[in-house]
């Protein structure tokens, strides 16, 4: 665990994805945890913009080799814009995970939401509790 | 005969390894009142007895008829060059190619066939292969629904009957809403056109044996977000123009043409291939290209997420096993064809049946149905039910086609007749006097 | 390899068409109008026969089936093929038979031999399984699941039952949860309990929502479920039907009966069990039987029998759920598969369990000494090994075991699956393999297990003995490249 990066100043689901506030805009990833479990990233199916998300609720799919996992919305709102660089580069969710490697952007989520997320060291700990 | 190769000292010694007496001892685990009372099954037979007593049976089937009976499932000749390599047990007693480096083999054959198919069809990609056209088809609509979120398949008419059955057999459960409408004229489709329409299905050389132009119905299909399907013949497409041609999304169909037996209805091949943005919703084996650590180019089963292995209840398809060695046959039969070959074979196919048209239509209360154009196959209507008209000419050695009232009720007096190049001129002369002799 | 496009020459032939079959004016007559046609002929090849023959024979000799050593896959039961069933499907009485001919009037009488065949072969598989009728439609053993499914779904409707759930094992196949959804159902999965489904878990899921639950037995661990009876008058109590899922009837064969153990549905997959061909991945047949109550709903057409003893295609069935398949099947699958059953024959028939479950059994007691076995008791006709511990001693995977074990000149075990063990080795040796072959089997499997001490780069780099080392699936699948690109 000592290895895996969690940086202090984000928002994390226990599905393992990380929420960053960029004004009104909700910016949604993988963790460095989750994508070093799912192996090289060999697609990512992502929503369109304009689909309305709810919190746990499907937002796209990443693939490796022979893992098809479902990500789920930490918020729920509307995707603002998602990571077409991944259409081409999925390798990025492996190489830079909370940073170019980003999935969707969500707006016109409920604040209130942001408080059922973990910050680093809940999430920290609920790695180290397996 | 039980292919077992173990002696009784085989056994004894494998037993005593086990610590055990007998066999039975292995079953422990089924319980007593659970074990099979009966067993009431024939005494073993030899090599000899077996293919004697299945020669008889093969006696009893009149194979030997003049076909003119098509239907989607034609009478073409087979090359001996398929079968030949079709025989080779490295190819036919192997499994589904899991373990890439023991079965270049298949995969490459199998890459082979996807190229084909999508240069057939024109289309970007192309699976490992389907059951059979009919399968094929149902995963196309399925795909359509999949895609779209819709519920609405409009089918035409004279998509295959056969396959139409099929789909409503399967869909029943599922809730969607199946049209089935003459949409030979694209204004009839404007109308059943709306915002809950998952997918359009057309058949080109239709049931009919007509050749048609969809790019109408494509177009209007994209413009609602719907996914234009096309069933076709893949010989017929060494001449037609194309599915990617007439902006169809997906094309699929029967591959029974392409060098394998009519074998009373199996094993048959259904192909697929569809546009690039439909890839990963695409049901079946898909084989790529790939490298090893030291740059030698190989193959290997790829975007297996797709499949039931890994996705289970959330795969594209329940799919497993396929048509592998049917798709082999389809390969080395389109690469003897060859690029003329195919084509040249397909116009052969249409002069026989131009040549069918006119002698059979020479006779009296005969008369084209259709005004054409055909591939090799076209409908008769008759002074008389098709059904005994055909009857009749079985009497004569000849399968003179195949009534439609069978699925058409209100076509009764109509027969379907197909031509492929195993008929010669004489062969056709015979059918038209047998059925000149009947009237 | 170079594909055979690669191959290809301007002008080269390959075809011999009959060339003055007809006059050229019905060329012209049936030339279709332009707009119809496609603008440039495909890219087919342009090769001779000679340069067919040679490629597809090479490419033959980059693979490996049962015909060149063992295989024993678990699962898959790739045994011995025998050549007679070939022959047998190849006989143009057989081959040469339009599927239509007993579609027209008085027709069934022209196809009276293959028409006997699909129903002895029904009658036949019948007695094998305790079941009341077959049907011989389905495609293969996913196609036979995807039936079975249809049907529970259309004995629910007949009753007015509102059924919703279908319950399948964590151990399954994972075309049982594919087909159930794709049918329309919730999956549901049962845990299990020492390797087989828990009675006590499933008892607690059943409901009045359960239209049927999925199962294989002995299961894909290579157990027999002891509880079989308990589970199924569970199923029964509360009207969901219980589905065979036949991948593994090999196993028990002249032993015990589906229809016995309480089963209401059963697809076969005559690839398996009946020794037809695997052919790279197909074709193979999954017909379908049931127990009397179910039978009114099987696909049409159905093989039935006049007083005369003439055979006919029986349309009459309203409750029936329709067609599945155009015909009547893979009917050269089911030809081959006849064969086989009327050379063995039932005592032959219930030699290849007793001998298929004593070779895995062999196998097993074998290995144990090298290998971690998943369960530790009598297994059926096969056995799962785990790797996990290679892993964390050795850091040797499965997969590289497997690939070790394709340079020892077997084919590998299915690995990572059944998904309920670790690192799994699913080993089906079959009845069909020698003792020499399967102690030639442990003799490889033990100095793997030595390499994984000595030397694990060994098992990392494996396999050096093919035409390619392990390839690149992760770039493969980010940029597939699924058809040869056309030469510019």
């Amino acid at each position: 665990m000592s290895d895996t990066k969690i940086p202090g100043d984000l928002k994390y689901s226990p599905e393992h994805e990380w929420v960053r506030l960029e004004g009104d805009v909700a910016v949604i990833g993988l963790t460095d945890y989750a994508q070093d479990q799912l192996g090289d990233v060999t697609f990512v199916e992502l929503p369109e913009p304009g689909d309305e998300m709810s919190q746990m609720g499907e937002m796209c799919v990443v693939e490796s080799v022979k893992v098809a996992a479902d990500v789920y919305s930490p918020l729920s709102g509307v995707i603002d814009d998602v990571n077409s660089d991944l259409e081409d580069q999925p390798e990025l969710i492996n190489s830079d995970c909370y940073g170019q490697g980003w999935l969707v952007k969500i707006k016109d989520f409920p604040a209130a939401e942001l408080d059922n997320l973990l910050d680093a060291t809940a999430y920290e700990n609920l790695l180290a509790g397996g | 005969m039980d292919f077992v190769p173990h002696t009784e000292q085989d056994r004894e010694e494998m037993l005593a390894a086990l610590g055990l007496e007998s066999v039975e001892e292995l079953f422990r685990d089924i319980p007593a009142p659970l074990r099979a009372e009966s067993w009431d099954l024939p005494q073993p037979k030899s090599e000899l007895e077996v293919i004697g007593h299945l020669e008889d049976l093969a006696g009893l089937n009149a194979h030997q008829l003049t076909c003119f009976l098509g239907g989607g499932f034609y009478d073409h000749f087979i090359p001996a060059a398929v079968d030949a390599i079709l025989s080779r047990g490295e190819f036919y007693t192997a499994y589904t190619p899991y373990q890439a480096e023991m079965s270049q083999g298949t995969l490459q054959s199998i890459f082979e066939y996807q190229t084909a198919i999508c240069r057939l069809t024109g289309l970007d990609a192309a699976n490992a292969s389907l059951y059979d056209g009919g399968t094929a088809l149902y995963e196309a609509a399925m795909m359509a629904v999949r895609k779209t979120g819709r519920k609405k398949l409009i089918v035409c008419n004279s998509v295959s009957p056969i396959y139409r059955i099929i789909l409503e057999s399967y869909t029943v459960n599922l809730h969607l809403d199946l049209v089935e409408e003459d949409l030979c004229d694209p204004a009839s489709l404007e109308d059943l056109m709306d915002g809950d329409t998952a997918g359009i299905i057309v058949q080109n050389p239709d049931f009919f044996g007509r050749v048609h132009d969809y790019s109408p119905h494509f177009k209007m299909a994209a413009e609602h977000k719907a996914l234009g399907i096309i069933s076709c013949n893949p010989i017929a497409l060494a001449v037609l123009k194309t599915p990617a041609e007439m902006g169809a999304d997906i094309a699929v169909g029967e591959g029974q043409p392409l060098g394998l037996p009519l074998s009373f209805g199996g094993p048959y091949l259904g192909f697929m291939a569809v546009t690039k943005k439909l890839l990963r919703t695409m049901p079946g084996r898909i084989v790529g290209r790939a490298y090893d650590q030291e740059g030698r180019s190989g193959y290997c089963l790829t975007l297996q997420t797709r499949e039931q292995h890994i996705r289970r209840e959330k795969a594209t398809s329940n799919i497993c096993s396929n048509e592998a060695l049917c798709a082999l046959a389809a390969t080395v039969y389109l690469s003897l064809m060859g690029k003329q070959g195919l084509v040249e074979l397909a116009q052969l196919n249409m002069a026989l049946a131009a040549y069918a048209r006119e002698r059979l239509t020479a006779i009296e209360g005969v008369e084209l149905v259709d005004q054409g154009p055909w591939f090799n196959e076209f409908r008769l209507s008759l002074p008389l039910d098709a059904r005994v008209v055909a009857s009749r000419l079985i009497d004569r050695g000849i399968a003179a086609g195949f009534p439609l009232g069978r699925y058409y009720p209100e076509q009764g007096n109509n027969l379907l007749v197909a031509v492929t190049e195993k008929r010669s001129k004489e062969q056709i002369g015979y059918l038209a006097e047998g059925l000149e002799a009947i009237l | 390899m170079k594909t055979i496009y690669q191959m290809s020459r301007p002008g080269r032939r390959g075809d011999s068409i009959p060339a003055h079959r007809i006059d050229d004016d019905y060329f012209k007559q049936s030339r279709l109008p332009l707009e119809l046609c496609r603008s440039q002929a495909a890219e087919l090849p342009e090769v001779a026969e000679i340069d067919v023959v040679r490629h597809f024979t090479n490419l033959s000799r980059l693979n490996f089936g049962v015909d060149v050593g063992p295989y024993p896959l678990g699962s898959c039961t790739m045994k011995y093929n025998p050549k007679f069933t070939e022959q047998a499907a190849r006989l143009p009485g057989f081959a040469g038979l339009h599927p239509l001919l007993p579609q027209l009037r008085r027709g069934g009488l022209l196809a009276q031999g293959a028409l006997r065949v699909l129903y002895e072969c029904d009658r036949l598989l019948c007695e094998i399984t305790g079941m009341a009728a077959f049907t011989m439609q389905p495609l293969a053993g996913a196609h036979g699941e995807l039936t079975g499914i249809m049907l529970i779904a259309a004995y629910h409707q007949d009753k007015g039952n509102q059924r919703s759930i279908v319950l399948v094992p964590d151990s399954a196949h994972g075309t049982n949860p594919a087909t159930a959804a794709i049918a329309g159902y919730e999956v549901v999965t049962v845990p299990s309990k020492d390797g087989v489904m828990d009675p006590a878990a499933f008892k607690e899921m059943l409901s009045e929502q359960v239209a049927g639950v999925m199962m294989t037995n002995p299961n894909t661990v290579g157990l027999f479920n002891p509880y079989i009876a308990e589970i199924a008058e569970a199923a029964h109590k509360a009207d969901a039907l219980l589905y065979y899922d036949g991948a593994n009837l090999n196993a028990i064969m002249g032993y015990a009966k589906p229809a016995d153990l309480g089963f209401d549905i059963v697809h076969l997959n005559l690839h398996k069990t009946f020794a037809t061909p695997h052919g790279g991945g197909g074709p193979g047949a999954g017909p379908v039987g049931v127990v009397e109550k179910l039978v009114e709903y099987l696909p049409i057409s159905r093989v039935a029998e006049h007083k005369d003893g003439t055979l006919f295609l029986d349309y009459d069935h309203p409750k029936s759920i329709g067609y599945v398949a155009p015909f009547y099947g893979n009917f050269g699958v089911v030809l081959k598969a006849y064969a086989y059953i009327l050379a063995l024959g039932g005592e032959g028939l219930k030699r290849v369990s007793e001998d298929a479950v004593l070779a895995a059994n062999y196998l097993r007691v074998k290995l144990m000494e090298h290998w971690q076995v998943a369960f530790d008791q009598t297994c059926m006709h096969e056995v799962v090994f785990t790797a996990q511990d290679k892993v964390e001693q050795y850091g040797v995977s499965a997969l590289d075991v497997a690939k070790a074990l394709i340079d020892e000149g077997f084919h590998p075990p299915t690995i990572y699956f059944p998904l309920v063990v670790p690192e799994a080795l699913m080993i089906e040796p079959t009845e069909t393999e020698s003792k020499e072959n399967l102690d030639a089997f442990v003799a490889a499997m033990t100095k793997l297990a030595q390499a994984c001490k000595d030397d694990p780069e060994l098992l990392h780099q494996a396999p050096v003995t093919t035409p390619v080392g392990r390839l690149d699936e992760v770039s493969a699948a980010r940029k597939p490249i699924l058809t040869d690109p056309l030469e510019p």
